[in-house]
């Protein structure tokens, strides 16, 4: 592998200021699992990696009346192994268990999931649907991104150089909420989404007619896309398979996959309005438990 | 060239100190530096699970590990497992169940599968399965390792009822 230097720094001041200093050059390390086989490929050439799971504010895990608080350096592990953030903010964890194997959730984080940026990336969609912000930090003091504004091309995202994100915030869940992310692959474990849907649906007290709607769609544009239309279309509609269709109508819509090994356009399109539905679905049935 | 830092961990159960470059994955150094060879390299990117080891009781590739990130870690490699000449429950299951042939991916299925039986003593054949996903076996098909853990944790249970 290149040569590089490394810093692991315990406050959030001292890796921006080390992240400043190195100029350009420099990669923040969370998990490594993206990180250091791109380094190893020369895909990334940094001359500096810091190492940012010392920095107590990105390994925040926090689920209370205001929300949920998660630091970017948190694992997939310590996120599904938290029953409450399990009940609540379900499309995050059904997410984290899919990252690759075992060994890989161990080490992954949600934020270098996001900072990674990649198309078709797995915590992405379910970010989308629970409507997380981002909180990013550097030398002009910290600002808030809505998650589905951070990706702008495949592998780039809003971060300026010097900046890391230090967590993502996802608000309180209403009563009747419920939320299911899922991901088309050719394979049981161990692949890459070909589709992949985040859904979360707020219903009323009877169960009957959704309160509001928020999906997420990943793998079928150059960044992963909140489904505005399809989940504004949702609201104040019944819950059955009339108004679930107009939200898979409206997702398929927006889709504008490539072809490639893993599925052709057509066939892209069609499992984004399938996914959809099974995640709606899914999402409905957790709302009402 | 960045200088070469001191790094002090525990590996499988000893205090173990090494001199390690910042590029350096675990996997090399435990390998190269350290030789514990047990460790096995397959893909170097995080697919094939042959480079497992535990750090904090936790299955991680080792090939996607930097070094010095293993500072005040206690580690266990493949080579840790057996107590002496007396074989871990699940290295005598994977020899009754032939469950290698190669063997390049055994130890690495020995770790993540004694993490998954530490965490969960009675697993059930699908729970086997998602918990060794992460490891790649070119040669048996699976089947008979899976039988190997299935064993192994029945054995364990035994023993713990006697
Ligand atoms: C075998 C294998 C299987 C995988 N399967 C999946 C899968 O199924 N689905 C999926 O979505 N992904 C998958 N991945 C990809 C990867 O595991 C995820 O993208 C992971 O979540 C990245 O997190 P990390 O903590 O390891 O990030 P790192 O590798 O540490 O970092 C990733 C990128 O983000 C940057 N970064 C990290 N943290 C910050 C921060 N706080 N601020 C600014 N920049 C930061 C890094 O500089 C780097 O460029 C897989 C990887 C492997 C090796
Ligand atoms: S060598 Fe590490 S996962 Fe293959
Ligand atoms: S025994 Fe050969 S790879 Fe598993």
């Amino acid at each position: 592998m290149r040569d590089f230097e490394y810093e692991a720094p315990s406050t959030l001041a001292s890796a921006i200021e080390q992240i400043v200093q190195g100029n350009g050059s420099v990669k923040a390390l969370a998990g490594g699992t993206d990180l250091i086989d791109h380094i190893r490929t020369g895909r990334l050439r940094p001359n500096l990696v810091v190492d940012v799971k010392k920095i107590p504010e990105l390994n925040v895990l926090e689920v209370g009346s205001e929300g949920l608080r998660l630091g970017a350096a948190v694992s997939c592990t310590r996120i599904y192994e938290n029953a409450e953030i399990c009940e609540k903010y379900s499309a995050l964890t059904d997410a984290c268990h899919i990252i690759g194997g075992i060994q890989v959730q161990n080490r992954a984080s949600v934020g270098g999931n996001l900072c990674n940026s990649g198309p078709a990336a797995d915590s992405i969609p379910a970010l989308i649907a629970l409507d997380a912000t981002c909180v990013i930090a550097g030398p002009q003091g910290s600002r808030e991104i809505a998650v589905e504004d951070f990706c702008t091309a495949p592998g780039r995202n809003v971060l300026e150089s010097g900046e890391i994100l230090v967590e993502l915030n996802m608000p309180a869940r209403p009563a009747h909420s419920g939320s299911h992310y899922l991901r088309f692959i050719p394979r049981n474990e161990m692949d890459i989404a070909v589709v992949g849907v985040g859904a979360s649906v707020t219903l009323d007290d009877s169960g009957q007619n959704f309160v509001s709607a928020r999906i997420g769609i990943g793998a079928v544009a150059p960044t992963p896309l909140f489904a505005k239309e399809a989940s504004e279309v949702l609201f104040g509609l019944p819950v059955n398979e009339e108004s679930i269709n107009k939200a898979v109508e409206a997702a398929r819509a927006i889709a504008t996959p490539i072809t490639d090994m893993r599925g052709t356009i057509e066939f892209r399109k069609h499992i984004t309005g399938v996914l959809t539905k099974r995640a709606l679905e899914k999402a409905i049935e957790r709302a009402r438990q | 060239m960045a200088k070469k830092r001191v790094v002090s961990t525990k590996i499988n159960g000893r205090p173990v100190e090494f001199l390690c470059e910042p590029r350096q994955t675990l996997l090399e150094v435990l390998r190269e530096s350290l030789d514990l060879i047990g460790t096995k390299e397959g893909c170097s990117n995080g697919n094939c699970g042959a480079c497992t080891v535990l750090i904090e009781g936790q299955p991680v590739d080792s090939c996607l590990v930097l070094a010095v990130e293993a500072e005040g870690a206690s580690i266990e490699t493949i080579e840790g497992v057996a107590k002496g000449s007396e074989l871990h429950p699940l290295q005598k299951a994977f020899l009754e169940e032939a469950a290698l042939q190669c063997g390049i991916c055994t130890p690495g299925l020995i770790m993540s599968a004694k993490a998954l039986l530490a965490k969960n003593p009675d697993p059930t054949e699908e729970e086997i399965r998602f918990a060794l996903a992460g490891n790649l076996c070119r040669c048996t098909g699976y089947d008979k390792i899976v039988r190997a853990v299935q064993s192994a944790a029945k054995c364990c249970a035994d023993t713990t009822a006697n």
